[in-house]
């Protein structure tokens, strides 16, 4: 159920480095396979990733049970908050993780920054990926050779010019969603997805992707319409003022899965009302007369 | 002499194994590039009057009146202006 996002790095680096990428199940409605996930962890496990949040079915992941699994293989785990972070309250210490990356623009702060956590006993034991200023402690100079030692953390991990304008926008983002309270955040969510699902039922062309219980996802609705493809299906929101996303929403395997060529993605925010949904319902049933 | 790159904005390919074509017609021409298209190619079916099913020369395509269409089975760039042209000059 992965975005490419934690697809293509692996596969880059598992070319490099000569490790093996086993991959977990996914149930007929988009749910995890828990168990095969578990049945694929083992001692020789390094690492085990899972996005906490799909970001086409919106099914909420149990990272918490995952990184329990990892840890008792001695293996780490890596959680792709990007489609949690910004919907849900996320504490990486109640749920154990040892890394977790997420993004600036999809919670209302600037593209091209995100955020990678990483636990500090755990950074300390990584070296730099990337050279450049800030993440040097010393290189000194000695009969010929030169040595090299990193400075503390984050700055390990920050070669560079960092990009300051970006960092500021996304702090001003973060005390902005803080102010409103995540937990609001979700429950209004959770609010237009329940109100959503249940009268999306009523376009007779629409097929809803994914499980059926709202409780069981954040504000995302995969859908398609028949005989039409969701780009069509984006054109035509498009021509009423309603902005989707169509296509494979970057996760193609979870397509192959559903044997889909694409969906349509309803997705909703902080900013949408349950009167909006009324004018995309009736949108929809526009389709009907096809 | 008008071309092809008078009417339209932007070529947009999608994701998605339909391997579908979006074509951004510019804003300022759209009514002009529908009512052409319109003139030309055989309407097949319409939605709500928003979405119009259209064929040229044996190829079936969609426009919108918000000034952009989709098509398919497209093989590459040249095909698409070769066909824009027939349909817009």
């Amino acid at each position: 159920m992965e975005h490419h996002s934690n697809i293509v790095p692996w596969e880059i680096t598992g070319k490099l480095k000569g490790f093996t990428i086993k991959y977990a199940k996914v149930n007929p409605d988009g749910t995890l396979d828990y168990d095969d996930f578990e049945s694929k962890l083992c001692k020789k496990t390094k690492l085990a990733c899972l996005s906490h949040v799909s970001n086409v079915t919106g099914v909420i992941n149990d990272v918490k049970r995952i990184g329990k699994a990892a840890h008792d293989n001695g293996a780490l785990m890596l959680v792709d908050g990007a489609q949690s972070v910004p919907h849900m309250k996320v504490d990486v210490q109640d749920l154990n993780m040892d890394f977790l990356a997420f993004s600036g623009h999809k919670m209302l702060g600037p593209t091209g920054i995100g955020v990678f956590y990483g636990k500090k006993e755990v950074l300390e034991k990584m070296p730099p990926f990337m050279g450049g200023g800030e993440m040097i402690k010393e290189v000194a100079y000695n009969q010929g050779q030169c040595s090299v030692s990193w400075n503390e953390l984050p700055w390990k991990f920050e070669a560079g010019t960092p990009n300051i304008s970006g960092a500021i926008g996304l702090g001003a983002a973060v005390e902005y969603l803080d102010g409103l309270g995540m937990d609001n955040v979700l429950s209004h969510e959770k609010d237009l997805t329940k109100y959503a699902m249940k009268r999306i039922v009523e376009c007779k062309k629409v097929t809803v992707y994914g499980p059926s219980d709202p409780a069981m996802k954040c504000g995302i609705i995969p859908f398609g319409v028949k005989g039409l493809s969701s780009h069509d299906v984006a054109l035509f929101c498009d021509n009423y003022g309603i902005m989707m996303r169509s296509g494979y929403h970057c996760a193609q395997p979870l397509h192959q899965i559903f044997k889909l060529e694409s969906s349509a993605r309803a997705s909703f925010y902080i900013y949408n009302t349950k009167e909006e949904i009324d004018r995309f319902i009736e949108v929809l049933k526009e389709f009907d007369q096809l | 002499m008008s071309t092809v790159a008078d009417y339209v904005a932007r070529v947009e390919g999608t994701c998605g194994a339909e391997s579908d074509v979006i074509v951004v017609f510019r804003y300022e021409k759209k009514d002009e590039v529908i009512a052409n298209i319109m003139k030309k190619a055989k309407l097949k079916n319409t939605i709500a009057g928003i979405i119009f099913e259209l064929s040229y020369q044996d190829l079936s395509f969609r426009l919108y009146t918000s000034g952009k269409a989709i098509f398919r089975g497209i093989k590459n760039k040249p095909e698409l202006m070769n066909f824009l042209a027939e349909l817009l000059l």
